[in-house]
């Protein structure tokens, strides 16, 4: 196949190719997959958020893609602007019956809030999955616990938009509405439920931990740290999250938090930082977790946020028991389903990507009495 | 076996023939001895190829069985925990513990199903790894060898005592001895150092830290050393002790003019001992104070000025904003 002179000159010069074929194939591959990523840029590009002093590693990190992409849930997020009342208008508390809540809406607004319910919340379910006899135009009843339970979340929209403004404002304004939960489901996912003890045949410390579960968020760490911290003691007042001693030499007392303790609140902690897709350096100096002069201002938000979730579940969540029917209840205790940070959050620093879900919609953003569209009004004047 | 067999990791040349089965000169020594030996070509890659006999004696008998005891009680309790499910054990292995006590038992003999077994499975450690240091000491007296070996492996217990014995006794609370886990034992070490306010600020784990990697750093320059002098015979570095050669001046020089000190044939074993033993020795000190002494290190580095202020802004407002980092377009202020 070859000319005679160069079978006779490779015979002549045996060459072992194959050692130097796998070293220069190795850097030559190497060479080229560096061009290409200096040519076109690297795939999986992240991206940094600093959030503290340079030289402390405190930084959120991301795949650009995956910011580019945000909380997929955003798009479907109905809004509607309000129709500013005329004079004399008259209200849906005297037009309909059994109106509790949102009696000091026009017909006009009352029925609008009312379609983005249905949007927010069961969209394929329609008007019957709280009124059960909508189909014959009998919207008064309380026949379905859905609406008791709407009712009372109603209630607990308002009173986080009203009360727990610096949260849910905190660097400017997002509010909530029942979207914020529910996006389009009628059980919001991220409820959560009461589980321990997780382990059989044991008590105390053996019991609540050392189990992959869902509440654990896959960890060994406890599995009863929502229950713990966010439901009311036994003995009044809520548990103590902290854990640290403030100076350097003190005398340990009986009942002071130690290593169990201390597993507990990295557990509660970890569900926050998974809830909000960040990291603990996203409100900690973790040199020094305890100390408030190194946490950010992140720190302060999310610490009221705890305690707004307290409230919401003591005063509007747990009393719903008695309302939910079975299937509605907890596996384990038949305990009613609750919130907590990542109900909302759901994976994102802001929920819905700090998305102003209340501009359009003062009539969640009030107590009692009627809302402010003072706003639209200087625009119909205009 | 010949001393001048060479062996070597990936020797390419193994030979097998009659086993060796050691001296026994006394007429006493193979008495707690397994008679048997087998030849593994895997084993003789990697070392030499032949497998046993091995000695025990009655040390290492109490060692095996109550190491067996603490095994087993570790492990059934776990199975109970997922109540007697293998599927279940399998698939939550590593996440499965046998816990210590609650706080609130101190010092107490807690339930069985509380931290009971705990106690008692650490107390059949505590036997067997006492019994096998026993039985190193005594390998070394009948060897007539020194005791270095079972002096380092002390130290190493000495840590192990400290953070399962001394300490929680010092604490008044068995609560604080170390779960036996795969994870949970990770989550002990990691709320270990938050609850003290974080054990970087301890100098004696600084310590511990500097002898370990420095062990890791001394292991790879003297086992390159030897390696790089084999070709005139380094390898051989007990008559290089004795009768320094070209391969110890040669290795002794390059360090010399690399670093400007060297140590020596016989010395590079003591450094590396001390080295070693240290990494258990400081790291033990460093927990005992911890909780017991200081409970918060980040505290007493502020106190002894070794903790450095930072003084730019924390939080992400500084530095940037939510919508350059998947924050929606910002509405009204």
């Amino acid at each position: 196949m070859f000319p005679k002179w160069f079978d006779k000159w490779n015979d002549d010069n045996p060459t072992n190719i194959f050692g130097p074929a796998i070293a220069v194939g190795a850097v030559g591959g190497a060479v080229f997959v560096a061009a290409l990523i200096v040519a076109f840029g690297q795939p999986y590009a992240t991206a940094g958020m600093q959030t503290g002093p340079r030289g402390t590693g405190m930084h959120v990190q991301e795949f650009e893609s995956d910011l580019a992409a945000g909380d997929p849930t955003v798009i479907d997020f109905y809004t509607d602007e309000p129709f500013v009342p005329e004079e004399g208008e008259e209200l849906a508390g005297d037009i309909y019956e059994n109106v509790q809540v949102l009696g000091d809406l026009t017909d006009a607004n009352f029925n609008r809030l009312m379609g983005a319910i249905t949007q927010w919340v069961a969209p394929e379910e329609g008007c019957t999955y709280c009124h059960a006899n909508a189909a014959d135009g009998e919207y008064a009843d309380d026949d379905l616990y859905t609406k008791v339970v709407a009712r009372n979340m109603l209630l607990m929209t308002r009173n986080i938009n009203v009360n727990w403004d610096a949260h849910v404002n905190a660097n400017y304004e997002v509010g909530v509405t029942c979207y914020t939960c529910h996006r389009g489901q009628p059980v919001p996912n991220n409820v959560w439920f009461r589980i321990s003890p997780v382990n059989e045949n044991a008590e105390g410390w053996s019991a609540n931990q050392n189990r992959a579960t869902m509440a654990s968020n896959f960890t060994s760490l406890p599995s009863d740290y929502l229950e713990h911290y966010l439901l009311e003691a036994e003995e009044g007042g809520y548990n103590m999250i902290a854990v640290h001693d403030l100076d350097s030499r003190v005398q340990q007392m009986p009942g002071d938090p130690l290593i169990q303790q201390t597993e507990r609140t990295y557990g509660f902690m970890n569900y926050i930082a998974n809830s909000l897709g960040v990291n603990c350096v996203f409100c900690h100096n973790s040199r020094a977790f305890y100390d408030g002069g190194q946490n950010t201002p992140q720190w302060g938000t999310a610490s009221l946020g705890i305690i707004m979730v307290q409230e919401m579940i003591a005063e509007y969540l747990l009393p719903l028991e008695e309302v939910y029917p079975e299937n509605r209840l907890g596996p384990v205790y038949g305990d009613a389903p609750l919130a907590a940070c990542r109900t909302c959050h759901q994976g994102y620093q802001q929920p819905l990507n700090g998305l102003n879900v209340i501009a359009n919609w003062p009539e969640l953003n009030v107590i009692d009495g009627p809302p402010d569209y003072s706003a639209w009004e200087e625009a119909d004047a205009n | 076996m010949a001393y001048f067999e060479y062996q070597n990791i990936f020797t390419q040349v193994q030979v097998q023939g009659d086993p060796e089965v050691g001296m026994d000169d006394q007429g006493t020594l193979a008495r707690e001895r397994t008679s048997g030996a087998t030849f593994s070509v895997l084993a003789g890659w990697l070392g030499n190829a032949q497998l046993g006999p091995i000695y025990l004696g009655y040390a290492g008998l109490v060692s095996l069985a109550t190491g067996a005891a603490w095994f087993m009680i570790v492990g059934f309790n776990m199975l109970s925990h997922v109540d007697w499910s293998i599927p279940e054990f399998i698939r939550q292995l590593f996440w499965l513990s046998l816990e210590p006590p609650g706080p609130e038992h101190g010092l107490s003999m807690p339930p069985l199903n509380d931290g009971g077994w705990y106690i008692i499975a650490s107390f059949f450690l505590l036997i067997s790894v006492m019994s096998w240091w026993l039985r190193t000491f005594m390998l070394a007296v009948e060897h007539q060898m020194g005791k270095h070996i079972a002096w380092a492996f002390l130290a190493a217990i000495w840590l192990f005592l400290v953070l399962g014995l001394f300490r929680p006794i010092l604490m008044g609370s068995w609560s604080e001895a170390v779960p036996y886990g795969i994870f949970p034992h990770l989550d002990w070490t990691t709320a270990f150092s938050i609850r003290y306010g974080n054990l970087y600020y301890n100098p004696f784990h600084c310590l511990s830290v500097v002898f370990l990697y420095g062990s890791v750093l001394l292991f790879a320059m003297h086992g390159a050393t030897i390696l790089a002098v084999t070709r005139y015979g380094g390898d051989r570095e007990l008559e290089q002790i004795i009768d320094r050669g070209t391969a110890s001046e040669r290795a002794g020089l390059f360090w010399r003019w690399t670093m400007g000190f060297n140590a020596t044939m016989e010395g590079i074993h003591r450094w590396a001992w001390w080295f070693a033993v240290l990494t258990p020795i400081t790291g033990g000190i460093g927990i005992l104070l911890t909780g017991t002494v200081v409970d918060n290190w980040f505290i007493w580095a502020q106190e002894h000025n070794f903790a450095p202020d930072y003084l730019e802004p924390y939080g992400y407002e500084a530095y940037g904003s939510y919508e350059d980092f998947g924050g929606v377009t910002r509405g009204e202020e």
